[in-house]
This record gives C-alpha cells, structure tokens and sequence, in this order.
C-alpha cells in the first residue's frame, strides 16, 4: 500500500517515470530455440572489440591456431583478450573494416574444413576456493564484456570501489530493445549458467541480494527462473513493466528500487551493480572450464530475413557470410548492428559479428517508413515526456542547431545523454534529435580533450 | 536668492568632483603604447585566431611587445605586413604563405557510395553512424562542414562534392583542419606542389572498386625519386626539405592520386593516370 502511494506521487508505477512504448516486434523470434550457426570460411576480428585499449597481438601471420586460443592478450587493465572462435590457420593480419566505419588492426583467420572445432581448455577458476581478484583476473582473462551490446569490459564494472558497500547485485534482464530476443532465450535455455554465474559474482561484488530484472513480455522466463533457482543463492526475480529505456542500467535501479542514480555517479554509488543476463551466463559457463568467449547468441530477425531466429554465432563471422545463411532478401534497405533504437546502422556489409552484437535487424525495401520531412519545433514537449534521463530535448536540439554546444554541455546536461532515442522517436516534427546529441557529445569531448584544464 | 544657491551648490560639486576625476587621472593613470592603436588599425581584423593569438588586439599588442612577427598574421595582405614593419621598425619575418590542402580527389563522379545516408546533413554528423556512406573510408563525405566553418569563403564544394580551396583567400586559420572528421585537411606552404590527394592506408587495387583515384600503395612514385618521396603505411609521404621538387613522380602514378598544383590549371595529373571523363555521379554499389 504505502509503495502504491508513492508510486503515484512519484509517477513511477513500478518503473521509472518517462520513457515509450515502440511495437515490440518479438514475436517472431521469441519462441525459437537458440541454434549452433555455420563456421563461416574466413573469420574476420578487429582487436578493438570493447571500450577501452584494444588488444595486444601474440600471434604470427601463418600460425594455426585452436578453437579458444589466445589471439591477442589484454593491454592494460581497461582491456580485455580475445580467443580464436574457430580452429584455423591465421592468413593475414592487417586492417579490417568495423561498424564505426574506420579501418583498424585485426586478424583473418582461415577456418579448417574438417576440424572437430574442439574448444582449448584452460586453467579453470574454482568458485568455492577462488578468490574475489581471481575470479575478476578469471573474468578478464576470458574476454568477458558487456553482450548486452556496449561492450564495457566487465570485470572493470564488478572492482567494487572500497568503502561502497553492494547492496544488490542486479541481473539485468530486461531487453527492452524492440525485436531482440536474446536474453529472453538465454534465460529460458542457459538457467543453470545463469545460476553458476550468479555464484562468481556474488563472490566478487559481496552483495546479500540478487534481483533479476525482467519485463512483464518474458513471462515464461521469468516463471522459468523462479522455479529452477537453487535455494541457496538469495534470488528474487521481478517483473516490470514493458517500458523503453528500461534496460539502460540507471533506469533498471529505479525501477527496481527506486534509487536514482546521480548525474555522472555510477550504480556502485546507489549500492548497486547491474551486470546484463546473458554476461551473467557467460561466465558461468567460461569461468569453471578457464576458456575464452569464442561464440555468442545472435538474433537475427526483421522483414528482410527468411529465416529468422536465434543463433549461436562465432565472433568475427562476417556480416555478409550470416545474411547469406539465414537468407537475407535481395532487396535489403537497411540493416542494424543492434536493436533498432540503440543499435548502429551498418553501412558495409564486409564487417563482422563482435562481442557487442546483440542482434541484426534487417529490412527489405519499403518495408519501413522512412522520416519525413523535419518541421521545425512546435515546442509540444513529447520529447521532454520521454526523455528518461528528465533532460530537455527540445531545447537542446534548437541549442545543437545554431552550435552551441558549450551551452548544452553546461547548462543543460547533454554528456547525460545516453541515446536512447525516445526523443527522435516521438518527435512529431521528425527532428532527428539523438543525431543532433550524438554529434554534439563527440565535439564537446573532442574540446574537452583539447583542453584538459578547461 | 535660492537660484543663486542652487548654482553655488552645483558649481561647487562640479569642482569637487572635477578635482576628484583630474587627481584620479594623475595618480591612476595606465601607460599604454599609442602604437598599439596604429598598428591594430592596420591588422585585418578578421580574429580568426590563426596567428595563436585570441585575436587582433592581443596581437597587436605582442607585435609591439617584439614578441611576434607580422608575417605570423597570415590573414593580412603583403603591403600591409610591410607597412606594420616599417612603421615598428621590424624584421616582417618569413612570410610563407600557407593554404589548406585537402588530401582527398574522390568525388562522386569517381568515387561510389557504398550505402545512402540519410539523416542531418553535416560531415560530422554522418562520420558517426557507420562513418558515412561512402565506400572509402578515408574519403570526403561532401556534405561540405568546411565550406559552412570558413570564415573568408575560401572554399567552395564543387559539383562532384569536394571541397576547392581558394589559395588567394586561404588564410591558413586551420578551421577546417579542426572540423574534418575524417582529418583530410592540412595546411602546407603554397610552394608545397608536389601533393598526394589521397588518404586510403589499404595496399592493393582493391580500393579501385571504391574509387577511381585512389592512391594503391604501388610505389611508383617513389621508385627513383630518390629522397622525395618515400612510402610510409601505404602512402606516398613526400618530403619537402628536399629540393627541387619535380613533377617526374606524378607521370609514373597509374590512378592519378599524386598531383602537381599549378596556381593557374589546378590539380596536374600525370600521363599515366587513367583518364576520369564521366560527369555525373558513379552509379551506387550493390552492396
């Protein structure tokens, strides 16, 4: 009773305030069990596949390599290491294209025909006798990052900072991405990874309490974990309402707990730390056997696919290779690394599946509106009843149109903008407003490099 | 009577505040160079910030300070840095004109879109979402941020999409330099000739399938010209300490991404490199 009072003077109703609700599209995905993908012939790999400092080589041009080696070892602490997805021979290391539409360092890697693609083994992290900084060395040293598709190395988001105690270990469950279908299959096909995961990172972060976190069109999943969770482990699932941006961490702590986040604080300081469902499972699987992440699930789905589904896909598969396999239309349009609301645009077909691929989301031609023309602003403040963050959209995207970007920056919060794109989605005037901020937070950093002191 | 008081009162605080104002003059008074005036008279006063200064004020005052040189205002025509030297009584310095020079040739009549974009039209904007429609990605995006950033309109986006830079009105203020989100601007000295149009770091004639004139790391260039030229990462890298520059190395570059700049006919390319003679766009790529 008293939460519901607050709720509706908070306006939260279970949630966080804010937010939209775009057609989920999930329906065609959601019911199909996660299949083992093809070996493409040529695995290409950027060394930069998560934040931070890209990997450091330790293999030659001509070296043939076992499914789960080390290709390239972490460069320094914010970096992880990455592990040879098939059994192959290496054919060249020299720049290969990525969705940022740069060229960077990477290796092909020439798949055996004929291998049993038999994953290396490698030291195994006990949970029961590791302790915290092993298994965050274990973490690491499997190549773990964030799969829910910002690719933060994830043992750098677990190091609880001392003298902040965790409180609650949140499993982020949420997928509130339209079309994805991911972690709705993880939790529904890998609970016993889950649950092992869940054991490490109890360990490591000390928290008492584990909620999952799941929306309220994942039922099943949610029914699914309840049931399996082993009685020792201190798991509560909760079921939220269907609401985007709900999966963004600072979101998913108010509408779990009704913490907010501070502006530029981290979740560590509400007592919190937020990993994604499916990072969770990862390393339940990797940590007990010591191996490295060498495959990861993959929807594949929208109106310019045949076959549509749920995949298991080796990192570094080329795009070009999976939309040949899971029969992509002739007369694709566009074709979205991600979901549709966060994920980029791929404007070359020769890039390859990374860590961070949560999905790919195709469309045929004229199958998608296309925005119209952009009318100025009518100042109707759809943007502002959307924005999750309680930030001004419309007045920051007149400020982002005459350029002045120290003033958004300054005045009105725009480095808190995390892109969801409720703003652009709502507009009536097809502003295209996340573009606007986007644009804007990469000149303000580039200032702010410029000039440190300032 | 009380008119008589009234003027008495008023006179008297005139005076008084009259002394007040001539004893603050005396005691407070600031010296500053007249010649700053004159010699501010003569800058351009664009404030562009090319010479490292916040503007034409501060850089005034440093030139009559010693601390500069007038030829460092590269905005400034030739009579009027002489007139600031003689007028100083300073060296007018080395006045080695610099432009802008773009490293790219591949406009839209040579170079094909690999994907539409279609979203705000700024170079800056598109370079975020996949880095741009373009097949190279080295290459201008043509949305032409450059043109909007140039205060003396020194740059004009020709029909192909790329930006021309007017050497007469370049004044080397490096707005453009900073705006490029894919870095292709560089300013050069005007007697820099001898220029590689191209910023495509991959080997091979793989490139040519993106673009016409695409530099393929053949070396060809480079092969006899001894110190000049050198290939670093898959570019021509030529170096201007060596004298003389010839145009011999852009008569061997089979795609033409070496040219020579003549001030008259633009952009020389060699007898080797394939003849560009479509006008319109090249047609978009299948994939």
């Amino acid at each position: 009773m008293r939460n519901l009072i607050k709720d509706i003077f908070t306006g939260r109703n279970g949630s966080f305030r804010h937010g939209i609700h775009p057609p989920e599209n999930k329906d065609e995905t959601n019911g199909r069990p996660i299949r083992q993908f093809d070996f493409a012939p040529l695995i290409i790999l950027p060394l930069a596949q998560h934040i931070g400092a890209p990997s450091e080589l330790v293999v030659r041009e001509g070296q043939e390599v076992m499914r789960g080696q080390l290709l390239a070892k972490a460069n320094g602490y914010v970096s992880v290491p990455l592990h040879a997805p098939v059994s192959g021979k290496i054919r060249k290391i020299a720049n290969v294209p990525t969705i940022k539409g740069t060229m960077s360092p990477g290796i092909f890697l020439e798949t055996f025909p004929y291998s049993t693609q038999e994953v290396l083994e490698g030291t195994p992290v006990d949970v029961n006798t590791a302790s915290a900084e092993e298994i965050l060395q274990g973490i690491q040293a499997a190549g773990i990052v964030g799969l829910g598709g910002a690719a933060f190395p994830t043992h750098v988001k677990l190091k609880v900072p001392e003298g902040k105690p965790c409180e609650y270990l949140m499993l982020n469950g949420i997928e509130c991405e339209p079309y994805l279908t991911t972690d709705h299959r993880v939790m529904l096909e890998q609970e016993e990874d889950i649950f092992m995961g869940i054991r490490y990172l109890l360990k490591v972060t000390g928290a008492k309490k584990v909620i999952i976190g799941i929306e309220a069109n994942k039922q099943d999943a949610a029914d699914h974990l309840e049931a399996t969770a082993p009685d020792d482990l201190p798991v509560t699932v909760k079921v939220v309402p269907v609401k985007y941006p709900q999966g963004s961490e600072k979101m998913l702590i108010t509408a779990l707990t009704g913490r907010e986040v501070p502006s530029g604080g981290l979740p560590i300081d509400v007592g919190c730390v937020v990993v994604n469902i499916a990072t969770t499972a990862e390393i339940g699987r990797l940590l007990p056997h010591g191996r490295g992440i060498q495959e990861r699930v993959v929807t594949i789905t929208g109106s310019g696919i045949r076959h549509k589904g749920n995949y298991l896909i080796p990192i570094g598969t080329p795009l070009r290779y999976v939309l040949e396999q899971v029969g992509a239309v002739d007369n694709i349009s566009e074709v979205y690394m991600g979901g549709p609301m966060m994920g980029m645009a791929a404007a070359n077909l020769d890039i390859s599946i990374v860590k961070g691929t949560s999905g790919i989301v195709v469309f045929a031609e004229n199958t998608v509106d296309r925005p119209g023309k952009v009318y100025p602003c009518i100042k109707c403040a759809a943007c502002v009843e959307a924005c999750p963050l309680m930030l001004n959209p419309s007045k920051l995207g007149i400020l982002a149109k005459y350029e002045d970007y120290d003033t958004m920056a300054e005045r009105y919060h725009l480095m808190d903008c995390f892109e969801c794109g409720a703003c652009s989605y709502v507009c009536p005037s097809h502003i295209p407003l996340v573009q606007y901020f986007r644009l804007s937070k990469s000149i303000v950093r580039k200032r702010q490099k410029a000039q440190p002191t300032a | 009577m009380t008119i008589l008081i009234a003027i008495a009162a008023l006179g008297g605080l005139t005076l008084v505040l009259a002394t007040m104002l001539i004893v603050a003059n005396r005691k407070l008074y600031v010296y500053e160079d007249p010649r700053i005036d004159v010699v501010e008279e003569l800058l351009p006063s664009a404030n562009c910030g090319a010479c490292g200064l916040p503007g034409c004020r501060p850089f005034a005052e440093a030139l009559v300070n010693g601390a500069v040189q007038p030829a460092q205002c590269t905005v400034s025509t030739e009579a009027d840095r002489q007139a600031i030297a003689d007028y100083l009584g300073v060296e007018m310095g080395d006045a080695n004109k610099l432009v802008a020079r773009l490293a790219c040739a591949g406009g839209s009549h040579v170079a094909r879109n690999r994907a539409q974009y279609t979203g705000v039209p700024s170079c800056r904007a598109a370079a975020l979402v996949s880095g741009g429609g373009k097949g190279c990605s080295w290459g201008c995006l043509g949305f032409g941020d450059c043109e909007v950033v140039c205060d003396f309109d020194a740059i004009t986006m020709d029909p192909h999409g790329l930006p021309v830079v007017d050497e007469e009105k370049c004044t080397a203020c490096g707005d453009c330099v900073e705006v490029c989100p894919k870095d292709l601007f560089s300013l050069h000295p005007v007697s820099h000739q001898l220029w590689v149009a191209c910023k495509n770091e991959e080997e091979g004639d793989g490139i040519l399938e993106e673009c016409e004139v695409a530099c393929t790391a053949c070396g060809k260039c480079a092969m006899d010209a001894g110190e000049l030229i050198t290939m670093e990462n898959n570019l021509p890298v030529v170096h201007y300490d060596q004298y003389p520059q010839q145009q011999a190395p852009i008569q061997r570059c089979p795609t033409g991404a070496i040219v020579w700049l003549d001030k008259k006919l633009g952009a020389i390319k060699g007898a080797e490199s394939k003849k560009i003679v479509r006008k319109g766009e090249r047609p978009m790529g299948t994939s």
